[in-house]
């Protein structure tokens, strides 16, 4: 049967009986507006449930019932014997049909217009059981009146039902006898219901036996239970494991099945279809899509997979955001879908299916995909990486960051979504309930996530493994295989600086040694082999060195003592079969504590320092090194994307040129006198550069120090790949323009390959510099500075337009164009429109220099236009626009 | 959530006791100890505990006590002494605190006393600084002084990190 229908055949024979108890009270204490009340609500969600599945028999009488109870309730009709029997009778009514659907699955044929016409009359307050809608005639009343008394009185009197005595007058077996009674006059009828509707009692109380309504709490105790029976089983077998002939093995054997099927069975009992967790999310669709004006069809698929409800309770949130963000953020508004030839109806699909032991939830939609761009900017903004470390990430890597707290790239806050509480908080629960969320986007086709979900909590199978001595549990749900390394197989495990990787089918795996994140004693005997066990966390696959794999055991977790819990690497301890406690691994942890989330160890220190040089005259952090001399030499810091050893025997040559295999990329390697001499053993120093998709290594002598000091270049030099000299921390030393060096390993560096630069012969025009990004304020300011201007760097229109406030002058404003928040466009505009600034000259500087761009800089009051990358362009034009505002003041 | 806070039972370690308190005594390096007799679980023999790696150095491990897992903290190094000597047993204490199961290692168990809140005084000024976060105050006995152990400070490991 129908789920839904013997759900509600279950609930409504409940209500029935207790419907029938409240009337009789009702009958005793005709003003209670209590038990009225009660009633009334009770055939109220009868009726409404029939409507909601569609049977409309029940739901008419169920109707006229209902009215009759609401003039008892708001007291237009009075309480009477008889009309008690009426609603008794319309109750059994509902409950003959009840029968048959019980039955047959279908309500039975037939009408129920008697019943209905008195209930109706009697609503109307025409006490009279015949057929309504003619109009009474003159005077007949009082007469009617006597005939409904008759009417009703037979089948029951005044006390309520017991229609027993009528049961043997009308011995007819058949219970349900639907053609008789549609075609039989309205008095004889009701005695039929009413006759019926006895055997019927004894039936449908079968399928409210068959379900009973037990306590949460209840169950959770016998998970508990079940969980601990589980443990000692498993400790039984422990110890008869090995002894073939113990008297023990059979009956313990015996024990193991009913554990299991006693443990499933429990388990069942806690199993709710996620649609349940869905229920709300149709509406929250619908009102989004009206709201926000687009047409959005929310498919659900798998709506009958069933999962832990203790899980379904905790992942019911995130689900409801992740659709939310889907609609919201995802799909595109109607006219533009239109516009890109998509279907006008954007598609959110939530998909449920079982996979081995797990839930698989996706949620995806066909809308835009996730903005890279707008992701790259939030990152930088908030200082959760640097633009130099996201060059060196994957698009998926990036993705990623929409994870982290407080991120949220909806242009606008809706009252829906996009206040930066969200993903960080979906992704928290899911991994709470040692769940992994997946994230993959295509620009233009949509987003989709996965949801991985253990299918319990309590539960789960976990992988024994060895190391130092120390065993360790992994859940089974991150393992994707097991590869074994011996001494004499195939590949071994390889070193890159002191990094170890793998090759695995052709792809180099990083590894993570267990030993060295759990600063556990290294051993020194050498080993015969070790195991890797292949993780995946995420998008992101790993291989964790240990000592030895023993098999996997189902596990009870439990959580870690308190005093515990900051360890990232642990998300658990359980007790094995032999009775000792291990610690659960957490892989979300162990990927944290390496290389994933190590990007994000400096981000705080960048962001507050590129805050601090946002203003020119502040200082700046200086690396001075030294490099072809004993001089010393100097670069900005935030220029240099990190500062590596690399061992001299990973320099390989390619086309005469030194290069090093570096975080999966070739690096080619530059020196600053093009010498091309290496240490001849031990490590290179290496400033590594980074920006879009080249990284460089610039070889250095050694690196002294990191200086903060104000930047003012006072000599400047004549030879290439020098910006000029400056006093740093007391001494003179070598400004080096990385600029210059960029160019030498790779020709599209930057726009254009000239070194020179022309000088201009001002006294210090001051010159304000708008760019969001750190990597150009901090490339320009020196560059210009040396140009002889004063350049005054800030990261966004809005503080330009501060400094503006404060009466700060200048002679030349340089600003990008695309940056969060104001765009450089509208920052003319804004500059233009206010008398102060409104003659300065302006620059646009942007990586887009289409004819159109030029054009409408030009509109919104930009001076000149230039590609970001062309610095020569940049200084002439900068010089030149200067001198011919000056001329024209 | 899960903070440990001294729990109600902290007050009855305070010395607000009207007339005498019962303890379960320990020493630890020939001190004499005592925490509050209605605090403590379980008294327990040497034990094989599972090391945790990354743990704070204090947190000897955890133990299976009849399928409960027990974090042991070693009140020796807890206090600033040494280890124990590798080959003395210890014994533990087990003590409840926010439903959580911790095992107090100490050198040995004695018995437990039952002592007049006339002999109690707070903590002497030059008592070490470390012992005196962790101890309530001191019972004067006839032949030695016993120290009352704050259970609740010494397992909050929030603090010194």
């Amino acid at each position: 049967m129908d789920d839904l229908l013997s759900e509600f055949l279950t609930e409504t024979s409940e209500s029935l009986s207790t419907l029938d108890v409240a009337l009789v009270n009702l009958e005793q204490n005709p003003n209670d507006p209590q038990i009225l009340g009660n009633i009334f609500r009770l055939v109220h969600t009868i009726k409404g449930t029939c409507g909601f599945l569609g049977l409309p028999r029940l739901e008419h009488v169920a109707h006229a019932g209902e009215n009759v109870l609401g003039k008892f309730r708001d007291g237009e009709l009075e309480v009477t014997p008889t009309a008690v029997t009426l609603i008794l009778q319309s109750i059994d009514r509902i409950k003959l049909i009840l029968g048959h659907l019980e039955q047959n699955e279908c309500e039975p044929e037939g009408s129920d217009e008697d019943l209905i016409a008195q209930l109706n009359a009697m609503a109307d307050g025409r006490p009279d059981g015949s057929p309504p809608p003619p109009p009474p005639p003159p005077m007949p009343t009082f007469e009617s009146v006597a005939e409904s008394a008759r009417a009703a009185a037979p089948p029951p009197p005044p006390p309520p039902p017991p229609p027993e005595p009528e049961m043997e007058m009308e011995d007819d077996p058949v219970p349900v006898a639907p053609a008789p009674v549609a075609q039989q006059s309205a008095v004889v009828l009701t005695g039929a219901a009413v006759v019926t509707g006895a055997p019927l009692e004894a039936k449908e109380s079968a399928v409210a036996a068959q379900t009973i309504r037990v306590n949460v709490e209840l169950l959770e105790n016998l998970m508990t239970l079940v969980s601990e029976l589980v443990l000692t089983r498993n400790q039984l077998l422990q110890m008869v494991r090995g002894k073939d002939d113990s008297e023990f093995a059979t009956p313990l054997q015996r024990l193991s099945h009913i554990t299991t099927d006693l443990q499933e069975g429990v388990m069942k009992t806690r199993m709710q279809p996620i649609g349940n967790a869905w229920a709300k999310l149709p509406r929250i669709v619908r009102d989004l899509s009206v709201e926000m004006n687009k047409k959005i069809d929310l498919q659900m698929l798998g709506a009958d997979t069933e999962l832990d409800r203790q899980v379904l309770e905790l992942i019911k949130d995130p689900l409801t955001h992740m659709v939310r963000n889907s609609a919201d953020h995802g799909l595109e508004p109607t006219d533009e879908r239109k516009r890109i030839g998509k279907p006008e109806v954007g598609k959110v699909v939530l998909n449920a299916y079982h996979e081995g032991g797990h839930i698989i939830i996706e949620i995806s939609d066909d809308g835009r995909g996730l903005n890279l761009d707008r992701i790259k900017q939030k990152a930088v903004q908030n200082g959760i990486a640097t633009e130099s470390e996201l060059e060196t990430l994957t698009p998926q890597q990036i993705y990623q960051f929409i994870f982290k707290a407080g991120f949220s790239t909806a242009e606008k806050v809706t009252s829906v979504s996009g206040r930066g509480v969200g993903m960080d908080v979906v992704r928290t629960n899911i991994e709470k309930i040692g769940g992994t969320v997946e994230l993959k986007s295509v620009p233009g086709k949509g987003s989709s996530f996965i949801i991985k979900i253990p299918l319990t909590l309590a539960i789960v199978s976990a992988l024994i493994v060895e190391c130092a001595s120390e065993r360790f549990a992994i859940p089974q749900i991150s393992v994707l295989e097991l590869v074994r390394v011996t001494a004499n197989s195939e590949h071994g495990i390889e070193m890159i600086n002191s990094a170890p990787v793998l090759r695995l089918r052709d792809r180099l795996l990083p590894l993570v040694s267990l030993k060295r994140q759990l600063l556990l004693s290294e051993d020194t005997e050498e080993r015969q082999e070790t195991f890797i066990v292949v993780t995946q966390v995420g998008t992101y696959t790993f291989g964790i060195i240990v000592d030895r794999v023993f098999d996997t055991e189902e596990i009870v977790v439990k959580p870690v003592a308190p005093i515990l819990r900051h360890i990232a690497m642990f998300s658990g301890n359980t007790i094995l079969g032999d009775g000792s406690v291990i610690m659960i691994l957490d892989p979300n942890g162990i990927a944290g504590a390496t290389g994933e989330s190590g990007l994000l160890g400096g981000a705080q220190a960048t962001d507050t320092q590129a805050t601090r040089e946002s203003h020119a005259d502040a200082k700046t952090s200086l690396l001075v090194f030294r490099a072809g001399g004993e001089d010393l030499k100097a670069v900005p810091l935030a220029l240099v994307a990190r500062l590596e050893e690399i061992e001299v025997t990973d320099i390989e040559h390619s086309h005469g040129k030194p290069m090093v295999q570096y975080r999966g990329h070739l690096m080619p390697l530059v020196s600053i006198d093009g010498s091309m001499s290496f240490r001849e053993e031990g490590r290179q120093p290496v400033l590594v550069f980074s920006d879009q998709e080249h990284t460089m290594g610039l070889v250095v002598d050694e690196i002294v120090d990191i200086v903060e000091d104000r930047l003012r270049v006072e000599l400047s030099a004549g030879s290439a790949g020098i910006i000029g000299t400056a006093v740093i921390a007391g001494k003179a030393t070598t400004i080096i323009d990385a600029g210059y060096y960029l160019p030498q390993a790779f020709g599209d560096w930057f726009g254009r390959n000239d070194k020179e630069f022309g000088n201009t012969d001002f006294h210090a025009p001051r010159v304000l510099l708008v760019d969001d990004s750190p990597f150009f304020r901090n490339l320009l300011t020196p560059l210009l500075s040396v140009a002889g201007y004063e350049v005054i760097s800030v990261e966004s229109a809005d503080k330009a337009l501060i400094l503006r406030e404060q009466g700060n002058e200048f002679d030349a404003i340089i600003s990008d164009i695309e940056m969060p928040g104001m765009s450089g466009f509208e920052f003319a505009v804004a500059v233009r429109s206010d008398a102060r600034w409104g003659a300065i000259p302006m620059v646009a500087l942007s990586s887009h220099a289409t004819e159109k761009d030029f054009e409408r800089g030009r509109q919104v009051g930009f001076n000149d236009y230039i590609a970001k990358f062309d610095r020569d362009a940049l200084i002439q034009t900068l010089a030149s626009t200067i001198a011919a505002s000056k001329g024209a003041a | 959530m899960n903070q440990i806070v001294p729990a109600g039972k902290r007050t009855s370690t305070e010395l607000a006791a009207p007339e005498t308190q019962d303890f379960v005594t320990m020493f630890i390096e020939g001190q004499l100890f005592g925490i509050p007799v209605l605090t403590v679980q379980d008294v327990l023999g040497p034990q094989k505990i599972t090391r945790i790696p990354l743990a704070p150095r204090e947190v000897a491990g955890s133990l299976n006590l009849r399928g409960r897992i027990v974090t042991a903290i070693d009140v020796r190094l807890r206090l600033g002494l040494k280890k124990r000597a590798e080959d003395k047993k210890g014994m533990s204490v087990v003590v409840d605190m926010g439903g959580e199961l911790y095992s107090l290692m100490v050198d040995s168990v004695g018995e437990v006393l039952s002592l007049p809140a006339a002999k109690f005084e707070r903590n002497p000024p030059t008592l070490d600084l470390h012992w005196r976060e962790f101890s309530i105050g001191i019972y004067r006995l006839e032949d030695k002084l016993l120290v009352v152990l704050d259970v609740g400070k010494l397992l909050d490991f929030t603090r010194n990190e």
